[in-house]
């Protein structure tokens, strides 16, 4: 039984009949040119958008739930966060027990050991770096221990062991029976770190399967209209606009 | 919160014992209590009593409704006078004034008149400015505020007699002299149903300050929501401004000082900021009687004389900030 799945997944012009599974132990990629729909499709599936078609979650409709069910089941990584006022990093990460109507101390520490960030707890979240914020707003999420963990773009802006450290995060909490839908634009961490992938193009889910099937020459260069290598034998993966 | 507490019921008790006669404040209430008529409980009873828990009453609703509107639209500049609340709140009250509108309501027209001018003002500046973005929001509300400015001009223009307008303005000065007790039936619910009301979203205010989507993604209703905020909002500016008229910036200074103290937890600011309000009004209602004897100062005006330094000190804050 998928944890999410989706069937003829539409929402105005943005998303046009995306069928799409993400099973339990799975991390999916969705990746695709800017403007695609990676998005609009976390935010549906996180109950932001409305939609036509369906959503299912563990083979429940998704309107079965109500929004805190809801929101327990999917948790939603926006790609814009910021926080209005200097509150500590831990107030950050209890705000993500908000599904819960509690303050689970156990979670919020937990969540905080994930994301690795427990050194600086007490800190304010205006006086971090762009890293270790990425880490902050990922470990909110996590602490209200969603099933399904939506992340918009994680990587963005991130040096390069900021990328791998968020990337291992994700990659661990899929691992614990748990599923993990991730918007990329960097294809060499899609193809290291995802089971499988979903390449939008134009609101449409042109192709989907494993990295192997999906990160062809032929099929990325019909998709972003420039000539990609792909070495996907490499360790780790290499996929670069040549 | 134990010290604001304990800060209040000191100035509560300086406010009934402060003025030009002095009296036995324990004597006067008991006696004013058990029904006893003399000098004391009249003075102590009648006059100071109700000037006193109108004053607490309408700075707690201006402190909570600041802290509210802070909370709810992202921005520590936002207060009820700036976003047009307290500015609708006065037309309607003028309004009815001058109209005699709600007739039919008795002494509570002025109330509802002022509730329903808070309202429809705290809606048109959130039509108007869409989102909480904090530029797009002053701009918003000093329109609203404008407007309804230019109407209460033109209320005050056709005033029916010059003590109309004089009676008018007095009133929208600001102040909690001379209201009899029967004010306190008005402000009692009204501060109780605007703050239960705004207490019900305050994991909704925490929530928003990661952000809309943030908020809605983790089962919180956004827009039902912010609009029980905002009528929770309008009732507690629209009963206080149709009561004690305009006192600015207490919504403003209020959560302002007080934030580093709650952590910058907006939904941990709402009760302490409606305590110190409540403080801060009674205070400068205590020092405003202290002033020689003559043409009273008004309450509002002495507010807005503390408050506007302060508020030009934040902006200039905030400017630095974007350098």
């Amino acid at each position: 039984m998928a944890l999410i799945a989706t069937q003829s997944l539409t929402v105005d012009t943005r998303l046009h009949a995306v069928s799409m599974q993400l099973q339990r132990g799975e991390v999916v990629g969705l990746i695709g040119p800017n403007g695609a729909g990676k998005s609009t499709l976390l935010k549906t599936l996180a109950g932001l958008e409305d939609y036509s078609g369906e959503i299912r979650i563990e083979n429940n409709l998704f309107e079965s739930y109500s929004s805190s069910e809801r929101a327990r089941m999917v948790g939603l990584q926006p790609q814009l966060v910021d926080s209005t006022w200097p509150i500590s990093v831990e107030e950050v990460v209890a705000l993500g027990r908000t599904p819960w109507h509690d303050r689970d101390e156990v979670a919020i520490q937990q969540a905080m050991q994930m994301a690795g960030i427990t050194e600086f707890s007490q800190r304010t979240i205006d006086h971090l770096s762009g890293g270790e914020r990425a880490r902050v707003w990922l470990a909110r999420v996590l602490a209200g221990q969603p099933q399904a963990l939506l992340v918009d773009e994680p990587v963005a802006n991130l040096d390069i062991h900021y990328q791998l450290s968020v990337m291992n995060v994700l990659k661990d909490y899929a691992a614990n029976n748990n599923g993990v839908i991730v918007a990329l634009h960097d294809l060499s961490l899609a193809a290291r770190y995802c089971d499988k992938l979903c390449l939008l193009k134009s609101a449409e889910c042109v192709a989907q399967g494993s990295p192997t099937e999906v990160l062809t020459e032929s099929l990325l260069h019909s998709v972003y209209e420039v000539e990609v290598d792909v070495d996907l034998n490499r360790q780790p993966p290499v996929v670069l606009p040549r | 919160m134990p010290y604001l507490s304990i800060a209040l019921l000191l100035v509560a008790w300086l406010s009934l014992w402060v003025g030009s006669v002095h009296v036995s404040v324990p004597g006067g209430l008991i006696d004013f209590v058990s029904g006893v008529v003399s000098e004391k409980a009249i003075i102590v009873g009648e006059i100071r009593l109700p000037r006193t828990l109108i004053a607490l009453f309408v700075g707690a609703a201006l402190g909570m409704s600041g802290a509210a509107l802070q909370g709810l639209l992202r921005n520590p500049l936002v207060e009820p006078g700036l976003v047009g609340a307290s500015q609708g709140a006065a037309l309607g009250a003028a309004a009815v004034f001058y109209f005699g509108l709600f007739a039919a309501a008795g002494s509570l027209a002025i109330t509802l008149a002022g509730l329903i001018g808070a309202f429809v003002a705290l809606l048109l500046m959130l039509a108007l400015s869409g989102t909480g973005r904090p530029s797009l929001v002053i701009l918003a509300g000093l329109a609203i505020s404008t407007i309804a400015g230019a109407a209460l001009a033109v209320v005050l223009n056709f005033a029916p007699n010059p003590y109309a307008m004089q009676e008018l303005v007095f009133w929208l000065l600001g102040s909690v002299s001379n209201r009899g007790l029967d004010s306190l039936y008005v402000l009692a619910p009204a501060l109780l149903v605007g703050g239960v009301i705004i207490l019900s979203q305050r994991r909704l205010l925490a929530a928003l300050g990661l952000g809309e989507q943030v908020a809605a993604s983790m089962g919180l209703a956004v827009n039902r929501g912010s609009r029980l905020v905002v009528l929770g909002t309008a009732i507690l500016v629209g009963a206080s401004v149709s009561v004690a008229g305009n006192i600015g910036f207490v919504g403003l200074i209020v959560p302002h000082l007080l934030r580093p103290f709650t952590k910058y937890r907006p939904d941990q600011l709402l009760i302490p900021s409606a305590l110190a309000g409540a403080i801060l009004v009674c205070s400068a209602d205590i020092f405003v009687r202290l002033l020689p004897y003559g043409q009273e100062l008004k309450l509002g005006v002495l507010t807005s004389l503390l408050g506007a330094p302060l508020f030009i000190w934040l902006v200039v804050k905030e400017s630095r900030r974007w350098l």
